[in-house]
């Protein structure tokens, strides 16, 4: 098969090595590589199935946030009422447990407070679409915080604990492995095959790269923006779960801050916010640096204030890397000498 | 002192892995107005770029009134009187007219801007120009063409002696271009230089005295331009002969495919009737703003309609949104393809499939491997200038983008193609490829309708026209009775009736 002028369109995808090594996610393997020895050396327990696995419980919970949030990315758009759509959720989750609920029904309406919340974000942001994602996320967020603060005041929900297979949620392990990372690798795959293997995902490409031409090439773009942010919001309640389980209670002030954390994750991933670019796998590599790092920074007592210092700056570095342009400066360099 | 008011010898430029200009020559008189002309990539627009000293070339030498220059950066330029005036208006929408003609170089008394005074002069430029605007509205509240005049006061302004134009009528009506020639005439015999790339043949035979052809990044020659062929010229741009640029084959027609009956959209058009049958190709014109891009939007699904009825294979069907359109085999290629049709950046291959990644995997999930062979087979088809299926939409010039759209459309089962502007922004060799992709999409049944603003096209390639004015249909023509005079009267009919 041929052109009428003979010519042949090759549908062999072009393999360079120097554009594989180049990929973002080589880079991210190199610096997690270099976390990890990090803090092998920091912490003579560190290297061991069970050091490991007991770090990752310190950042998983809200990992779950980031799973959605790299799709909002992905579209070129952002969510910033997820902390607070976690708190909502982990509010409504007490109150209906001590409401005198069954643990399984209070799990199921936080699941369904979370999803109201993103579907209200998706519902404001396809009917009005002129609207900016980051100013309707910014209303909801201090609407779902203030809906929250109303109901708990400055009191905690608390009691879960009594109930064991919810308690297991964040203590429990299946052998050496916490039943939160198991649950996490399941919706993690599922999240990447989605992203990168259906059709579903490749029409997210596609309106992140060009939303206008995804909706004359006939993709439902109102739809699908809906159903990314109503899944946010479920996944929202899902960290809030792990949270509650963790915790063992719930206030309205929880997971403040989570927004920024889910996002740098994700633009650490190379997920970038202008839209369409990126890997999945990225994302979850950058979920284990940033975690680990901070449970290393921990390990030597490294305070808060200048670990968030330390994390900043490295965020900043890292997404700089891309836009510099190495071959220019040695250029420069030659010239001048 | 020189003949030439400019004159650059063995100019080359090289980007990384291509040499975009190749030792080219170019000499402008003064008070002369030279056309540059050559297919799309074959360096016009970087030889703009060296001469305004935004590029700078790595061989080459440019005397300016037979003194040898060196710009370092467009500054240099425009203090020695170089201006352009560039294809797609680089204007600023929120700020007024005097505001975007002083851009750069306010009229200030320490430090304040002088606004009265800058906006006299502005508007004493725009008199000259026979602008009917003023310097104190808004930027985009102007049309294309009043914005091009902004710029050519924003030219002169900077007292600039060498003007050059990149496509300044691509985007005007026939009535916007005529004023458009009269200024460049005005400009001349004031003295001005000027230099203009344009495709179209009607711009350099009404206005140049001299006509340069760059092809392949390298000079081919300076013409006088009433001692040169049609043919010869095209020879030229393309290197090659082209024997019929419209190769309308004869197809009888088949059965109607689309009617469209009473439609209406409130403040956009009005009662538009008309019908094609498979294996027709219906040209549908009128002056730009006639309403016909938002016509076909709406029977595509884009745009909603208010009132009115469409048939698809006599059956009535209601389209709400492009999904519909698409089921009912109803394609649209947009006229503005790099944002409405593709995909930048992505691979030619993914931007073919992507209206219909479900016929070659499953609802659910993508089959990467059928995609890409259906996307090979189809680049192949319509004969688009790549290497291979990943090669980026972006990388590609204008003509080929445009047959990756059609290659993306014909991925698609459909019936109707409805095209807008087709060959838009296309160069000659392209277009003439385009035509005959046309004629054979027509052969095999489809019925197309053809949205253009340029008659030789319409008239060439249509089975009928249609044409509309200010959003109504004004009158039907058949291919053989139509003439250019025929539907410019139709094209205008309103403004006629307002006259008399």
């Amino acid at each position: 098969m041929a052109t009428k002028s003979g010519r042949v369109i090759s549908a062999e995808k072009p393999f360079r090595w120097k554009q594989a090594l180049l990929k973002w996610e080589v880079f991210l393997v190199i610096i997690f590589i270099a976390v990890n020895i990090m803090n092998a050396c920091i912490s003579p327990y560190y290297m061991s199935v069970n050091g490991l696995f007991t770090a990752t419980s310190s950042f998983l919970e809200k990992s779950f946030i980031v799973l959605p949030m790299a799709y909002v990315l992905l579209l070129g758009e952002i969510d910033i009422s997820v902390g607070a759509t976690v708190a909502l959720s982990a509010c409504m989750l007490g109150i209906s447990f001590n409401a005198g609920m069954p643990m399984g029904a209070a799990v199921l309406i936080c699941l369904l407070t979370g999803s109201l919340c993103g579907a209200l974000n998706g519902l404001i942001l396809t009917k009005f679409q002129e609207l900016a994602p980051m100013i309707v996320t910014l209303g909801t967020q201090i609407l779902f915080r203030g809906i929250a603060e109303i109901l708990l005041t400055d009191q905690a929900t608390g009691g879960f604990t009594k109930v064991a297979w919810f308690k297991n949620l964040y203590w429990g392990k299946v052998g050496p492995v916490p039943i939160m990372f198991l649950i996490f690798a399941v919706c993690a795959a599922v999240f990447g095959v989605i992203m990168h293997c259906t059709t579903f995902g490749r029409r997210m490409y596609a309106i992140g790269s060009n939303p206008l031409a995804a909706k004359y090439s006939g993709i439902h773009v109102q739809k699908i923006r809906f159903i990314i942010y109503t899944i946010t919001g479920t996944f929202s309640a899902v960290t809030a779960i792990f949270l509650a389980s963790g915790m063992g209670s719930a206030r309205s002030n929880i997971a403040s801050g989570y927004e920024l954390e889910a996002i740098s994750m994700a633009v650490l991933g190379g997920i970038l916010t202008d839209g369409g670019k990126g890997n999945f796998p990225g994302a979850i590599l950058a979920i284990f640096i940033l975690g680990f790092l901070r449970y290393g920074l921990g390990l030597v007592n490294v305070a808060s204030q200048l670990m968030m210092v330390i994390i900043g700056l490295l965020l900043i570095v890292v997404v700089m890397v891309p836009n510099l342009n190495l071959g220019r400066i040695f250029k420069k360099k030659e010239t001048k000498a | 002192m020189s003949e030439y008011v400019l004159e650059l010898k063995g100019i080359t430029k090289i980007f990384p892995g291509v040499k975009a200009l190749d030792g080219v020559h170019f000499q402008l008189k003064a008070g002369e107005i030279h056309a540059l002309m050559g297919e799309n990539g074959a360096g016009k627009s970087t030889f703009i770029k060296v001469i305004t000293g935004v590029h700078k070339a790595e061989e080459g030498e440019m005397f300016l009134n037979g003194k040898k220059v060196n710009f370092r950066g467009p500054r240099d330029a425009q203090e020695a009187g170089i201006a352009a005036i560039y294809q797609h208006v680089t204007a600023y929408p929120h700020l007024t007219v005097a505001e975007n003609i002083f851009m750069g170089h306010e009229k200030v008394k320490h430090g304040i801007i002088q606004w009265k005074a800058m906006n006299e002069e502005a508007n004493g430029l725009l008199r000259e120009l026979n602008a009917d605007f003023n310097a104190t509205d808004e930027m985009g509240a102007l049309s294309v063409a009043q914005q091009q005049m902004v710029e050519i006061a924003k030219a002169l302004s900077m007292k600039a002696r060498i003007i050059i134009m990149d496509e300044p009528t691509a985007a005007l009506t026939k009535r916007e271009s005529e004023e458009l020639y009269r200024i460049a005439e005005k400009l001349r015999e004031e003295g001005a230089s000027i230099i203009f790339i344009s495709h179209r043949f009607e711009d350099m035979y009404r206005l140049a005295t001299r006509v340069t052809v760059f092809r392949d990044s390298k000079y081919i020659g300076t013409y006088e331009v009433d001692q040169i062929s049609n043919g010869d010229l095209i020879t030229a741009m393309v290197g090659r002969e082209i024997t019929d640029l419209f190769p309308k084959p004869e197809v009888k027609l088949g059965k109607e495919v689309l009617r469209v009956e009473n439609l209406s959209r409130q403040g956009y058009f009005k009662n538009v009737s008309f019908s094609v049958k498979s294996g027709e190709i219906l040209g549908l014109t009128g002056l730009v703003g006639a309403g016909r891009t938002e016509v076909v939007q709406t029977i595509f699904g884009a745009e909603r309609y208010d009132s009115g009825k469409i048939f698809v294979e006599e059956k009535e069907v209601r389209i709400r949104k492009v999904q519909d359109a698409l089921r009912l085999g109803i394609g649209l290629l947009t006229e503005d393809r790099q944002h409405q049709g593709l995909i930048l950046d992505w691979g030619i291959g993914r931007n073919i499939t992507l209206s219909e990644i479900e016929k070659y995997g499953s609802k659910i999930f993508t089959n990467e491997k059928a995609e890409r062979e259906a996307a090979k087979k189809l680049a192949e088809e319509v004969d688009t200038k790549a290497v291979t299926i990943f090669d980026k939409a972006s990388s590609l010039s204008g003509g080929n983008q445009q047959k990756v759209v059609v290659a993306k459309i014909l991925a698609s089962d459909l019936k109707v193609l409805i095209m807008d502007e087709p060959t838009k922004g296309v160069d000659v060799g392209a277009k003439a490829e385009i035509y005959a992709i046309m004629g054979e999409l027509a052969k095999k049944g489809y019925a197309i309708i053809m949205i253009s603003s340029e008659m030789p096209e319409i008239l060439g390639m249509s089975d009928r026209i249609t044409v509309m004015c200010e959003g109504r249909v004004t009158g039907e023509l058949k291919r053989g009775e139509a003439t250019q005079e025929e539907i410019l009267k139709l094209a205008m009919a309103k403004s006629l009736k307002a006259a008399q």
